[in-house]
């Protein structure tokens, strides 16, 4: 599965390591809803950096969409919130 | 619900759709696209060399501030050395401001150093995938009709929908981010014109500097006035004379309450 994280790329994410994910991704969205920063922070850091541990860059010249996305490391709720609510914001 | 990963996917593909909604012909689509692509690789580039540039503009006033704390540093060890502790504290003190400033810009620094590289990145990805974009729209126009290509084109479209957006969105921090320095940047850069560290030529003096110079040239004249103390004094017999002519007049006046008090003392 590939997922894009803001900023960095696409990484093929093996099927079983989603459930992982998933784990983290709602204390993430949870965090978001609940406009807890900290618990943002936490949940979005650990998240990165098992998609980045084990996920494998998708070549630069692959051409197909991600079936998830992550915010980039530095993002906070505000613009995730921003992003979420407002497809407006993406250029392009 | 679907996670936040789900859900912000769905965004960027939403975009890409409607993209793609707006046009009769999907392969207008193509070309349009790629026209934009090219644009925001031309964006991208723009924007590496103008994190570059703030990234090159803060490494001179780091080194112009640490000159000045250099300075400063070498100013209190020459005040403390002629005794002035209160010099010397005050240069000190200017020092530390210095060094907070320098640290300061060595984060902003390191977060534009990280900027940089993260957009070459960005750079060269896009750059794949708009060569690997143009490859696929020839091919998709040259060989399927209208509504062959609309099927055909939809993950290739979405896919560098998505990355266009990411690297558009990435491209819109680093402005931000060195727009905000910029500000910063201008102010210290005033701070250093305005004399208020002085600047490398030296020729504006600040007041440290100055009490300095004072001092030096205070220690100059008591040096030269030792120095002609002793040639002076060395020259004995000089001295006798003149103090001969002058001693015959008044001698006669302390030998008086001398010689009045020795009886008392010894008596």
């Amino acid at each position: 599965m590939i997922i894009r994280i803001l900023g960095e790329g696409q990484f093929d994410v093996a099927e079983h390591t989603v459930e992982a994910l998933n784990g983290i991704d709602n204390e993430l969205q949870v965090a978001v809803d609940s406009n807890d920063e900290v618990g943002f922070r936490e949940a979005l850091r650990s998240l990165l950096a098992l998609v980045r541990e084990v996920g494998e860059r998708v070549p630069d010249d692959y051409l197909g969409p991600s079936e998830l996305v992550l915010p980039n490391a530095d993002a906070t709720i505000e613009e995730v919130r921003a992003l979420l609510g407002e497809e407006g914001l993406i250029p392009g | 619900m679907a996670g936040l990963m789900k859900r912000m996917s769905l965004i960027f593909k939403a975009k890409a759709n409607k993209v793609m909604d707006r046009a009769e012909d999907p392969r207008e689509t193509l070309d349009y696209s790629y026209t934009k692509q090219l644009e925001l690789l031309q964006k991208v580039r723009r924007g590496v060399a103008d994190v570059a540039t703030s990234r090159k503009r803060l490494e001179l006033q780091v080194q112009q501030l640490q000159q000045q704390s250099d300075k400063l540093d070498g100013q209190a060890r020459a005040a403390l050395a002629q005794g002035r502790e209160d010099l010397a504290r005050e240069a000190l003190t200017r020092k530390s401001g210095l060094q907070g400033q320098i640290s300061d810009l060595q984060t902003q620094h390191a977060s534009l150093q990280a900027e940089e590289e993260k957009l070459t990145l960005a750079s060269q990805r896009l750059q794949a995938k708009v060569d690997a974009f143009r490859t696929k729209k020839e091919t998709i126009k040259a060989t399927y009709t209208a509504a062959e290509a609309q099927t055909k084109i939809g993950e290739a479209f979405s896919g560098i929908s998505e990355e266009m957006g990411d690297v558009g969105m990435a491209i819109q921090r680093a402005e931000d981010k060195t727009q905000s320095l910029q500000a910063r940047a201008g102010a210290i850069d005033e701070l250093l014109a305005s004399g208020a560290l002085d600047d490398q030529t030296g020729t504006s003096k600040d007041d440290i500097q100055l009490e300095l110079d004072r001092m030096a040239s205070t220690n100059d004249v008591e040096l030269e006035l030792a120095k002609m103390k002793g040639e002076i004094s060395g020259g004995a017999a000089p001295q006798a004379i003149e103090g001969a002519s002058t001693t015959n007049q008044t001698a006669p006046a302390p030998a008086t309450p001398a010689e009045a008090q020795h009886p008392e003392g010894s008596s």
